[in-house]
């Protein structure tokens, strides 16, 4: 701290709290929303304190679905979504680790050429390529599939250039150490590598699970079965119903259930998530 | 036991043109430990990553026990290194880094852990197996490293400037342990440095390197006493040796300094710079410490430019009267010279070394 008058401390404390308001009213209101019946919901004012509906209402979407979206419980779709960010998670950071090491320790023919390759896709979003993306999928038969949802996202330049960036500052002498003591280059990579990387990886997957979680624009196009989509799409749908009022308290009561999991990976993986952040382990 | 040779041994980067070690030979005996010294940026520490395998040999042989190795993986050489930053596992406990070669060569449990045990106890760390290098200082870290060597009964240890990274007093003790730790075990070794004291103290025999080219092989007091060249002479010793020039004369019984002083030789020199000729310029080296301050009959005079008190000597830099070059000299005791006073020297004739001006060689008898 550069002082430590009172004022200072109050004052800094005030915006915090200020701070912390903004962002926990709307969340708060959510919830409150979704613990009472609709009329209560859509009246004005809009009732403050949580309602006796919360069972009723988790239940229903959790269990039984809601019939404007196709009666597909919310639990599959949470499933669905859980089974995506994992995949998605899992995926670059496997990949992106493996041409990251490809490109550190190994001479090959174009290898500047292939880092700059991938480098270059960074400027070439989901968006951009989504109508070839989508085509390809079709020809593969990959709709309405976890490898259609997973697999065109899991290539990532930005996590092999963030363990590129990580290898780059590995001393030389720790991969000559171990080809001294006989290990092979994947053995390096098991033994040595990825444990130095565990805390950038927990960075990473924080990033990436929430990146996966929250894909909007792939998932739509690539799922029309309605128990293959995703809980952020539902979220969507619900709000989108034609001709009549949404039900706004199931519809909070999804949006809570699809907040949850995001929050659990960053509260529980917050600690590595920090040290990755600043504090590479060399 | 095992006995390290190179033939002829060169190094060319590829994609570059020049040649970094240029056809060195030499033999390493077995049990014997060997530095190679050369200032930064001469291939010290490239022909000791030769050795290692971590470096390809551009031509010429090498050979460990007879076997050539040129071609042979680092694993396969039967070799251990200790690097500079001691290249530790950061993430392994002590235990796990001295016994992580072992595991990967698929040694017995048991055996591993003896092994390590046995190590740890000749380097003192048994209290530390369980900890990270992260966790140990600078002293320790260095016994770990030499540890993961040791584990691994190689037939040659290569030390790549082991202590530099140490602070003066602790370099001293480990230096000290390293003498020990290499005479008891016996294994042949090769020790890169660029600290002449290290060589000094360490070597059965120093390489002394100069841009990739061996410019001498001896004991450690050979290289002192009858450095094989120009180069050798000014690296080795501290103040560094004085080159004055002058030339041949009288046969090849006396040597005349630029200037006119004229200082006779214990025995006439052959093989002067010029062929067949013994008469020609040659550079004069002088050590600091073989001149002797005589007032009355010394040859050298020198205007006294600064003193160096050090206690137990003197170290007073000077400019020749005669030719104004300058000259250093390293004299015992007390000496309270001031800036601008004259001081006679006189150097014994055996104290004298000779080297051809333009090739550098030593001329001898």
């Amino acid at each position: 701290m550069v002082e430590s008058r009172w004022w200072i401390t109050a004052l800094t404390h005030a915006v915090l709290l200020l701070g912390v308001l903004v962002v926990l009213l709307p969340i708060y209101l959510a919830f409150v929303a979704s613990t009472h019946p609709v009329q209560n919901v859509i009246q004005v004012p809009m009732p403050m304190l949580p309602g006796g509906h919360f069972w009723e209402n988790y239940s229903q979407v959790l269990g039984r679905g809601v019939p404007t979206v196709g009666n597909v419980p919310i639990a599959v779709m949470l499933f669905n979504s859980l089974v995506m960010a994992l995949g998605i998670a899992a995926g670059k950071i496997a990949i992106s680790i493996l041409s990251a090491f490809a490109i550190v320790y190994f001479r090959f023919p174009l290898r500047m050429a292939f880092f700059w390759l991938i480098f270059i896709t960074l400027m070439l979003p989901v968006e951009v390529r989504i109508v070839p993306t989508f085509q390809v999928a079709a020809d593969l038969n990959l709709l309405n599939s976890y490898t259609g949802l997973i697999l065109p996202l899991i290539a990532s330049a930005t996590a092999t250039f963030l363990f590129r960036q990580f290898f780059l500052t590995v001393p030389d002498e720790l991969a000559e150490a171990a080809r001294m003591d006989g290990a092979g280059p994947m053995r390096f990579f098991f033994d040595i590598l990825l444990p130095l990387s565990r805390t950038n990886i927990a960075a990473l997957f924080v990033i990436l699970f929430i990146y996966g979680w929250n894909q909007y624009l792939w998932p739509l196009l690539i799922t029309t079965d309605r128990d293959m989509t995703t809980v952020v799409i539902s979220v969507q749908a619900l709000v989108s119903v034609m001709e009549e009022e949404p039900q706004w308290h199931l519809l909070m009561a999804v949006a809570m259930l699809a907040m949850l999991p995001p929050v659990a990976v960053v509260l529980l993986m917050q600690r590595w998530f920090v040290k990755g952040l600043v504090e590479p382990e060399k | 036991m095992a006995e390290v040779s190179f033939q002829a041994v060169g190094k060319t980067y590829p994609g570059s043109r020049t040649e970094v070690i240029k056809g060195i030979s030499a033999r390493v005996a077995d049990g014997e430990l060997m530095v190679l010294l050369g200032p930064s940026g001469c291939g010290k520490s490239t022909l000791l990553r030769m050795v290692a395998g971590l470096e390809r040999i551009s031509r010429g042989t090498m050979a460990i026990n007879g076997r050539i190795v040129n071609d042979l993986e680092p694993k396969d050489r039967n070799i251990a290194m200790v690097f500079q930053n001691y290249a530790l596992y950061p993430h392994m406990s002590v235990f796990d880094n001295m016994a992580y070669g072992l595991r990967i060569a698929r040694i017995p449990r048991a055996e591993i852990r003896a092994r390590v045990a046995e190590a740890a106890q000749i380097l003192e760390l048994t209290p530390f197996l369980k900890r990270k290098p992260g966790q140990l200082s600078g002293g320790q870290r260095q016994r770990v490293a030499m540890g993961r060597a040791i584990v691994r009964n190689p037939q040659v240890f290569l030390f790549d400037e082991p202590l530099s990274n140490l602070d003066a007093k602790l370099r001293t003790q480990m230096r000290v342990e390293i003498k020990k730790l290499q005479t008891r075990l016996g294994v042949t070794s090769l020790y890169v440095t660029h600290d002449q004291a290290e060589a000094m103290t360490l070597a059965d025999r120093i390489m002394v390197i100069n841009d990739g080219v061996a410019e001498q092989v001896a004991p450690p007091l050979e290289v002192y006493r009858r450095p094989a060249s120009a180069f050798v002479a000014g690296f080795i010793g501290t103040p560094a040796m004085n080159f004055l020039a002058g030339r041949l004369c009288g046969d090849g019984r006396a040597v005349e300094l630029a200037g006119g002083v004229r200082l006779g030789l214990p025995a006439p020199v052959a093989g002067g710079p010029m062929a067949g000729g013994t008469e020609g310029a040659i550079t004069v080296g002088i050590r600091p410490e073989s001149l002797r301050l005589d007032n009355g009959h010394g040859d050298l005079a020198v205007a006294v430019d600064l003193t160096e008190m050090l206690g137990a000597d003197s170290v007073v830099h000077g400019r020749l009267a005669d030719n104004g070059s300058t000259l250093v000299a390293r004299l015992s005791g007390i000496v309270p010279a001031r800036p601008g006073d004259r001081l006679r020297f006189t150097i014994a004739a055996d104290a004298l070394h000779l080297f051809d001006t333009t090739s550098g060689r030593r001329l001898d008898a």
